[in-house]
């Protein structure tokens, strides 16, 4: 059987193919399977969030996607029009973004917001939608939600905004959640709530949850798998345990030693960097991208890069041997 | 809710008593109005009787409180030239004038809505270009120019309009597309910009995430944001169309209050001009209000602002 969403040499490019266009996704490749939670990491600018919104064709306007592959349930995304596309969002795929704070309307309820999804897609009641909304307001720990069906997004915190948006998401009971780093505009307090309230839902509801984040702290806490990205390529995807144990590219090395291990670090040791940031590339860059913030680099990495297997299920895109 | 209105009131009431104070101290400044009421012929006798008469001998200030508190009890007093109650020959010909501004809105809005938000929908292609040039062309077009154009071309060469009169609704065809001209182009061009950013906003994003029609994406989504600005310049140019009637109501004989503004003015009747003024200005104060409770009905922020 399939994945539930696989992503075959996606490619993703802005402002059309002159000289002056920008590769913001090249060529990567993942799959989520069913009831998994796969974390997609990388620095700013990486393509995680182009990704999603490809997957989701969300792409803003002058984005472009190919791929060798895009399918969701065995089913060819690449061939859906656009109607077909909206048929399945908010459906059988749902998203959720980064800004609570402004990813509601705020000219309309929060009840009105939420049912609507039902009632478009399943063709509901208003009722029913309206008992489905309350249910899945207080199953993401909302208290009176019946109040909250009625109030406006600018009556409510960040923090209950975003539940609002995963409850929203959840309307149409979807197989597919992808989550655009849905913690990073919140209070540190917040965001471990609305983490662990993912984590739960994900496992309760057998989600296939795609998490976009540059926090390796939620990659070690929740993902089954990791996909790391950069520069628009999946530069290494392993199990969660094994990419932490056995980091195979130097930029998944670098980024778990940007990370402070309580235990593991000395008061007196500095905490590592990466020098440098992500190059921007244009079509018809050759090579790794990496290489000019790379200690391990040399002449060979100039050109095309194999991609190596550090074990059944791990592989990474570096000359280095794992 | 009701500390925002009652702010608004106060602030509709210091309008209107500004507008008071403008209007007659305007009037008097015109000159002397005996003088002027009593024509060139009159003797220094005739003059004087005149000013005994209307109460013109009074110091200004007691005038001026006079008009003040009988027109707050609705007594704008008696027309010199008329000779009939000011309020009866305002109320007579409202109608026609509120005809006149409430087709031109229509027109307008039908006009520049769905323009707007084409162009809005095209951004950046030769469809939205060519939309603001015609909103460009119609914002430098001098109303009553175009209301002789129209006048020509529909009502003489082709006949299918009346030029002028008040007789039946096809009189007030031409004269609302002239003052719907005026109105459009900032209509459509505050549609489009509207439009053009919600669209681009992150609410937008979530409705097509949420995989929604385009039409719900368009008019229920992005249109009820956008639309908040334009309710309120709607409303605005109403203000304007009522008081830019004078001009158009003079090219197409349409008798309301605009004409009756222009020939009393010509004759000096200016208790009529006076009151035509503060009426003309309390509507466009209340259509203000309006504005602001019609946007507190599309926006919920502004409720509890």
């Amino acid at each position: 059987m399939s994945a539930l969403l696989e992503i075959e040499q996606l490619e993703v490019t802005f402002g059309g193919r002159t000289h002056r266009s920008t590769a913001a996704v090249r060529g990567a490749s993942l799959a989520v399977e069913r009831g998994e939670t796969h974390c997609l990491v990388g620095e700013s600018g990486c393509g995680k969030s182009v990704t999603a919104l490809a997957v989701m064709n969300l792409l803003a306007r002058g984005g472009e996607r190919r791929a060798r592959r895009l399918s969701f349930q065995g089913d060819d995304l690449l061939k859906l029009d656009d109607g077909g596309m909206a048929r399945l969002r908010g459906n059988a795929m749902a998203m959720i973004f980064q800004e609570p704070m402004t990813s509601l309307n705020p000219a309309y309820t929060v009840g009105s917001q939420m049912t609507e999804v039902l009632r478009r897609h399943k063709r509901a009641s208003q009722r029913v939608a309206t008992d489905r909304a309350a249910d899945l307001l207080a199953r993401v720990g909302i208290t009176a939600p019946g109040l909250r069906l009625g109030q406006f997004p600018h009556q409510l915190s960040g923090g209950l905004r975003q539940r609002v948006m995963i409850a929203m998401a959840l309307m149409c009971d979807p197989q597919l959640l992808v989550a655009d780093e849905p913690t990073t505009a919140l209070d540190v307090t917040v965001q471990a709530q609305i983490l662990r309230l993912l984590a739960q839902l994900q496992r309760d509801l057998g989600l296939g949850l795609l998490l976009i984040t540059h926090d390796l702290g939620i990659v070690a806490r929740v993902a089954h798998r990791v996909s790391v990205m950069y520069a628009g390529e999946v530069v290494e995807s392993a199990a969660t345990s094994e990419l932490f144990a056995n980091p195979c590219h130097p930029y998944t090395q670098g980024l778990l030693r940007c990370v402070p291990v309580p235990g593991k670090i000395r008061r007196d040791q500095p905490l590592g960097s990466i020098p440098g940031t992500v190059p921007r590339v244009g079509p018809g860059f050759e090579g790794c991208a990496f290489r000019e913030r790379c200690s391990f680099a040399d002449a060979t990495c100039a050109h095309t890069i194999p991609r190596r297997n550090a074990g059944a299920t791990h592989d990474y895109l570096c000359r280095l041997p794992a | 809710m009701f500390q925002f209105l009652l702010r608004r009131l106060i602030v509709a009431l210091l309008v209107a008593a500004t507008v008071m104070v403008l209007a007659f101290v305007l009037t008097r400044l015109s000159g002397d109005l005996a003088t002027s009421i009593a024509g060139a012929n009159a003797t220094a006798a005739d003059i004087e009787a005149i000013r005994k008469a209307y109460g013109l001998d009074r110091p200004v200030i007691t005038q001026f409180f006079d008009w003040v508190g009988r027109a707050v009890t609705g007594d704008l007093g008696e027309s010199y030239f008329f000779k009939a109650r000011v309020a009866s020959l305002i109320g007579e010909r409202m109608p026609v004038t509120l005809t006149l501004g409430l087709t031109g809105l229509v027109i307008a809005l039908v006009v520049s809505l769905p323009l707007g938000i084409l162009a809005a929908v095209r951004e950046n292609t030769g469809l939205d270009r060519f939309v603001q040039m015609v909103a460009l062309l119609g914002q430098a077009m001098p109303s009553f120019w175009l209301g002789l154009l129209l006048m020509i071309t529909f009502g003489l060469q082709l006949g299918w309009l009346p030029i002028s009169g008040t007789g039946s609704w096809q009189n007030y065809v031409m004269p609302g597309v002239v003052l719907a001209f005026s109105a459009i182009p900032a209509l459509t061009r505050l549609t489009r910009a509207g439009m053009i950013q919600a669209m681009g906003s992150d609410y937008i994003r979530t409705a097509r995430a949420k995989g929604l029609s385009r039409a719900s994406i368009l008019l229920k989504h992005a249109l009820r944001n956008a639309a908040i600005p334009v309710v309120a310049i709607a409303a605005v140019q109403l203000g304007f169309m009522l008081g830019g009637s004078i001009v158009i109501e003079q090219v197409f004989a349409l008798h309301g209050v605009g004409f009756l503004a222009w020939e009393s003015i010509a004759k000096n009747d200016f208790p009529v001009v006076q009151a035509v003024v503060l009426v003309l200005a309390v509507i466009y104060v209340a259509l203000t209000m309006l504005a602001d409770l019609m946007n507190a009905v599309l926006d919920p922020r502004l409720r509890s602002a």
